[in-house]
């Protein structure tokens, strides 16, 4: 736990998200976005906590994260992500969409496209009346937003207008976004919802709705297992974490006791999707980590013999499944372990690529792990 | 700053002009609202238009310094660290605990100042330049008096071991010296340099022997002929006793040996061994704690507390801490010589050596610009017991009145409102009212806010609070015309009039359209559907609708009944129930029974005899087409379902 770096930025963080890595790269992530929100003036800010800062001469600095730089941004951040290597796109909560380039020859950020009130109350029109924009996904050159209007946009980063809107989408606060497919899309509301989209239907109406059953506890986050795409994980206002099997049934197939209040973010880890990450208001960042128990299973696949191959990449496959799909994972498969020991304010974001996890707080702190597997 | 507490510090408004416009104002909980008023001068006043200006003035400034964010954030952290500590922990280790925190408070002042200096050396901006140069100078007083406090409060240091602490205390902070030193140090030849023996004395005013002694054995390399004199002096500073920090040696030891010493050096004085070099004489004059002999270095100690460890270290170095405050005042009276009255640093200094604490706590209050430094400060004397029970004669104690102040000044900033939070669930007596009354003055811009800010009053059970804020979440998202988002806030607040204001908006909807909005919230209502009646009819008749859908007619035909017998549906929704119930009534299928058919008919009378004659002529002839209509189609109903169910007995 003595790799994490921490920095006091005199702003609260609402977002954190690493620069994706190119396809071929080998070497961990080195730069990341932060968003902030509830400053007077809000800002976007690109740091490096490569080699590029590393002053020390036993390299005490490394882990320091550098500031390289950064924008004011309208209004709060209230998402942010990725769209390339260059290009972050950030929902305001005036219900602006913008996209900002990062120039990393001269180190400066610049307004690459911006889409006004994409999302609004009652009239686009009326001076006032915006509404904040609560997620934002991307899938070059697509990007999807959803906002406390109830509203889906898709975007095209390179069209000055929205290539579909499906007003009053939901009668609730959308809260996040994610993609399921090309076509597809997932939103979670603030009754405890999960629907799924297809842009490809003209119907202004989702294909598939999941409900949380009883209390209808709203829903923060989710996403996706990246290579399972039937798993998804959402978290909750109660600090619930939420498995669901979309192939199957109307509700989440476990639910699992986890923080003491709002979870903020869900994260499964790219590459490494047997680990997942939340973190919460109450101040606490978990990792759940399924990969223990599946180790010790014995492994069908060194078995040989052709008769058996389909049956044991089947057998494989389905021990990976019930990792999470599992009804009691809690018991026996599931090791979880809080990764910040003295909790006070809400980590509101975290971000995890390759071996490095990112995190920020309204302590206005953020921190850097970069030995997550250590 | 101010060295009277009697003498309110005078504010100029700028812009504002008190000779020409009378000025009003009003009391906020950390800023008071100045504006120019006409009042009174009616009759002087010739027209001129009235420009008349509003202003803020903000009795806190330094929470708005981007860099204190710093402070006050990681403060924070150490702040909930020490209240969630353990009271348990006895004696020593609770000790070893309390210093800890403190050191940690003033890693993080320290932390800040090196933020801020290098904040000042990088702005070319000189007014900018100038507001950093000064808050480095705060911060460097604060973390001098906060050591000191340390060390004589929380460590509450005995004897012996005192005088190592105040000896740290002066070299961590008497730096205006160090450049002159390393200057000299780093120079080709250190013992040719024109400061050299400036150097020494520096290190030997600061009890430095080793780095004295090193020094001085390169002189005397190059000087071979006087090296025996050298070599004494080395003999004298290397001998010198100090006080061990562990118990190796009681203080009547150390006296002992101290006495011995003291009279060698004596000797050797007497006897005018150094006495063909003025600066090795003036160095054992030191060794002896000659006044005047350290006094004529004051260029080099630069400060009166500096004079008085120097003193202390060579002529009382085993003073007791109740001791301290002869020694301190009459040092303070030499060093300045009445020539220079002390300032607000100095006094707090003193006030802290004779063990003054709510002096230094009342000094620091009038002196420094913020309430962090008081605040934490006392709170943390306070964990060291020290300050029992001085209740002041408003709010309770001397440490709540501080973090209440505090934590409202983090109220009335944009952003560090969370933290106050926190201060303000530790103090037991008003801290709870002072958040009820902050919390709602929040401004709930995002839904995401509002939720955090709700957390907080949910931990709390401040059920007022509560109420309000989703109150207030709803009543913005009806106005959006977001009836779904409305009914979410209601339910969450337990809001049942608020609740039944939506449903009846939903219904007004319904009757205008025809059709339901934001459905997918009113089919998943559950349980939550109970706490209105206004809502349960909505979910119920909406159930009723989806039924009819479904084709499931005499379940549908059922609820509708049961929702006019059952009195759930209010009165004015009736004639559109029964006008649901129409197309029920002409289906080829009977589906309403002999005796629900005379209930409907029951429902009708009811309705149309409540109304006054005079109400039944206003009506208009649709209404009364409708009602002929439901009575015509009830009566063919009710034969047809009179034969239905006699054919059926019958067979």
């Amino acid at each position: 736990m003595e790799e994490v770096c921490a920095k006091f930025v005199s702003q609260k963080i609402s977002k954190t998200r690493w620069r994706p890595l190119p396809a071929a790269a080998l070497q961990p992530p080195d730069l990341f976005a932060t968003g902030s929100w509830d400053n007077e003036d809000n800002r976007i800010s690109i740091w490096s906590v490569g080699d590029v800062g590393n002053v020390g001469l036993n390299g005490e600095y490394q882990g320091e994260p550098q500031l390289l730089c950064d924008i004011r941004h309208n209004g709060d951040v209230m998402d942010m992500q990725f769209l390339d290597q260059e290009r972050i796109v950030v929902a305001s909560s005036t219900g602006t969409v913008t996209v900002f380039r990062h120039h990393q020859n001269n180190q400066t950020l610049s307004v690459n496209q911006r889409w006004e009130k994409a999302h609004y109350h009652v009239d686009q029109d009326t001076s006032c009346g915006g509404a904040a924009c609560t997620g934002v996904i991307c899938n070059n050159p697509e990007i999807v937003t959803v906002g406390e209007d109830g509203r889906i946009n898709l975007f095209r980063a390179d069209q000055k207008d929205a290539v579909r809107t499906i007003d009053n989408a939901d009668s609730s606060t959308l809260h996040a976004v994610t993609f399921l497919r090309t076509t597809e899309i997932l939103t979670v509301n603030s009754i405890g919802q999960l629907k799924i989209w297809d842009f490809r239907q003209q119907r202004n109406e989702p294909s598939q709705i999941f409900s949380l059953t009883g209390d209808r506890v709203p829903l923060h986050c989710v996403d996706r297992h990246p290579n399972q795409q039937h798993i998804v994980a959402t978290g909750g206002q109660d600090g619930m974490l939420s498995v669901w099997d979309i192939r199957q049934g109307t509700m989440p197939v476990s639910l699992l006791n986890a923080h003491e209040a709002e979870m903020w973010e869900v994260h499964f880890h790219p590459s490494n999707p047997d680990h997942l990450f939340t973190c919460s208001e109450d101040g606490s960042l978990w990792h759940w980590d399924t990969s223990t128990d599946i180790s010790e299973k014995p492994s069908f696949l060194h078995q040989g013999g052709r008769s058996t191959t389909y049956f044991s990449h089947n057998t494989i496959n389905q021990s990976v499944v019930s990792a999470w799909l599992s009804n009691d994972p809690t018991k026996d498969r599931m090791e979880i372990t809080n990764l910040i020991p003295n909790q006070t304010l809400s980590v509101n974001s975290l971000d995890v690529l390759g071996p490095c996890l990112v995190y920020g707080t309204d302590a206005e702190a953020i921190y850097v792990n970069r030995q997550l597997f250590a | 700053m101010e060295e009277l507490d009697a003498e309110p510090p005078l504010m100029v408004v700028p812009g504002a002009d008190p000779s020409a416009r009378q000025l009003c104002f009003a009391w906020g909980p950390a800023e008071v609202l100045v504006c120019e008023t006409l009042f009174g001068r009616r009759g002087t006043g010739e027209g001129e238009p009235s420009s008349s200006r509003l202003f803020v003035v903000r009795k806190d400034q330094d929470i708005y310094i981007q860099t204190l964010r710093k402070l006050f954030n990681e403060s924070h952290g150490i702040f909930i660290g020490l209240q969630r500590s353990e009271e348990e922990l006895a004696g020593k280790s609770r000790k070893a605990q309390l210093v800890q925190v403190s050191k940690n408070y003033r890693s993080v002042i320290r932390a800040c100042m090196e933020d801020m200096h290098q904040a000042a050396i990088s702005t070319r901006d000189p007014a900018l330049h100038s507001q950093y140069s000064t808050q480095v100078s705060i911060l460097s007083a604060m973390e001098l008096i906060w050591n000191l406090c340390e060390i004589l409060f929380v460590e509450a240091a005995a004897a012996g071991p005192l005088l190592l602490r105040l000896l740290d205390w002066v070299r961590l902070h008497v730096c205006d010296v160090d450049n002159m030193v390393r200057e000299v140090l780093s120079s080709e030849n250190p013992s040719k340099h024109e400061l050299f023996w400036n150097v020494v004395d520096v290190f030997v005013l600061q009890g430095r022997m080793d780095e004295a002694r090193h020094l001085l054995s390169k002189e005397a390399s190059a000087n071979p002929a006087s090296v025996n004199m050298y070599k004494i002096l080395d003999d004298l500073m290397k001998k010198m006793p100090v006080p061990s920090l562990g118990n190796t040696q009681t203080l009547t030891e150390m006296e002992l040996k101290w006495q011995h010493w003291h009279e060698e050096c004596q000797r050797y004085l007497q006897d005018g061994t150094f006495a063909s070099n003025s600066h090795m004489e003036s160095i054992c004059k030191i060794l002896l704690g000659d006044e005047d002999a350290i006094l004529e270095k004051k260029e080099l100690m630069t400060t009166w507390y500096h004079f008085l460890v120097t003193r202390l270290l060579y002529s009382h170095p085993t003073v007791k801490p109740m001791e301290l405050r002869f020694y301190a005042q009459s040092s303070m009276d030499l060093f300045l010589g009445g020539e220079s009255s002390p300032e607000p640093l100095d006094t707090i200094l003193m006030a802290a050596f004779e063990f003054e604490m709510h002096q230094v706590i009342k000094e620091c209050s009038i002196a420094l610009s913020n309430w962090w430094f008081v605040a934490h400060l006392t709170d943390l004397l306070d964990h060291c017991k020290l300050l029992q029970s001085h209740n002041l004669y408003f709010g309770s104690n001397m440490r709540e009145f501080l973090l209440l102040e505090y934590a409202s000044g983090l109220f009335s900033h944009h952003s560090l409102w969370q933290l106050g939070v926190d201060y303000f669930d530790h103090c037991p007596e008003y801290g709870r009212v002072y958040l009820e009354l902050h919390i709602e003055r929040i401004p709930l811009n995002t839904e995401q806010k509002a939720l955090k800010v709700l957390r907080i009053c949910e931990q709390r059970q401040m059920h007022e609070q509560v109420r309000s804020i989703c109150k207030i979440m709803a009543m913005k998202a009806l106005r959006n015309n977001r009836l779904g988002s409305a009914l979410s806030w209601s339910i969450r607040a337990k809001d049942a009039a608020f609740a039944t204001l939506i449903s009846d908006r939903f219904l007004k909807d319904y009757c205008e359209r025809g059709c339901f909005s934001d459905l997918d919230l009113i089919d998943n209502l559950g349980p939550s559907m109970l706490l209105s009646d206004r809502l349960t009819f909505l979910g119920k008749y909406r159930e009723f609708h989806r039924l009819y859908g479904e084709k499931r007619f005499s379940e549908a035909a059922k609820l509708l009944l049961m929702l006019m017998t059952a009195h759930i549906a209010p009165c004015s929704f009736w004639m559109t129930l029964l006008t649901d119930a129409l197309p029920l009534l002409e289906q080829k299928e009977v589906i309403f029974s002999a005796e629900q058919t005379y209930e409907l008919m029951r429902c009708l009378e009811d309705l149309t005899a409540g109304k006054s004659d005079k109400q039944k002529f206003q009506d208009d002839d649709v209404e009364t087409m409708k009602v002929e209509m439901l009575r015509l189609a009830l009566a063919r109903n009710l034969a047809r379902v009179i034969v239905k169910e006699g054919t059926l007995e019958g067979s």
